[in-house]
């Protein structure tokens, strides 16, 4: 049960280290800030709640893991409100993202 | 286990470091300050843990609602501070030269 709870707890955090990675690497790497919008905020919202919950694991039935598991709600609830509003504040401003001629032409002529 | 997942949340953290210097516009650099904050919680939570300071934790709830609330506002004063023209035109899908 022990090492059951151990490997468990381990594969949770080497996915959630793993996703936090890649999201970093989308955001350095990817053209056009809503991309790296994209990518930073699809990785965020399931790597943060899967490293804390890998934490959890470790931890057990106690007033911290129930603290983490807070963490974890309130991520789940303000992270993609926090994508939300900051891409609604760059299109507002006049951002715009990068889009193939090819395919806005093929998308209208099929229309 | 807990050794390898801050090394790379180190390593991210370096990375999103270099997006916030980089970021050609200011939302680039409050979306990385933004995930620069979460991975502040999460290396708060691991690193309080793996040294035993579990009382850490609720350093890293009060850092994740404020890290949330901030952001929103620097949205807020970049949103109210916009220039006028700059709002889209949506009859059209030509990107603004």
């Amino acid at each position: 049960m022990n090492l059951l709870i151990d490997v468990l707890s381990g594969l949770c955090l080497l996915a959630g280290s793993f996703l936090c990675l890649t999201g970093a690497i989308g955001l350095v790497r990817l053209p056009d800030m809503f991309c790296r919008l994209h990518a930073a905020s699809l990785n965020e919202t399931l790597g943060t709640p899967l490293i804390l919950l890998g934490l959890i694991l470790q931890v057990g039935l106690t007033l911290t893991s129930a603290k983490l598991a807070l963490i974890v709600l309130f991520v789940l609830a303000t992270n993609p409100t926090a994508t939300h509003a900051m891409s609604r504040a760059a299109l507002h401003s006049g951002e715009r993202p990068i889009v193939d001629p090819e395919a806005q032409e093929k998308s209208s002529s099929k229309s | 286990m807990l050794v390898a997942t801050l090394i790379a949340l180190f390593l991210s953290m370096v990375l999103i470091l270099l997006r916030a210097f980089a970021g050609p516009s200011v939302y680039d650099r409050v979306l990385a300050v933004n995930m620069f904050g979460t991975k502040t919680v999460l290396v708060i939570a691991v690193g309080g843990y793996a040294l035993g300071w579990t009382s850490y934790v609720d350093v890293a709830l009060l850092y994740a609602m404020i890290n949330f609330i901030g952001t929103i506002a620097v949205l807020r004063f970049f949103e109210a501070t916009a220039p006028e023209q700059a709002t889209p035109d949506e009859s059209n899908g030509e990107p603004r030269p």
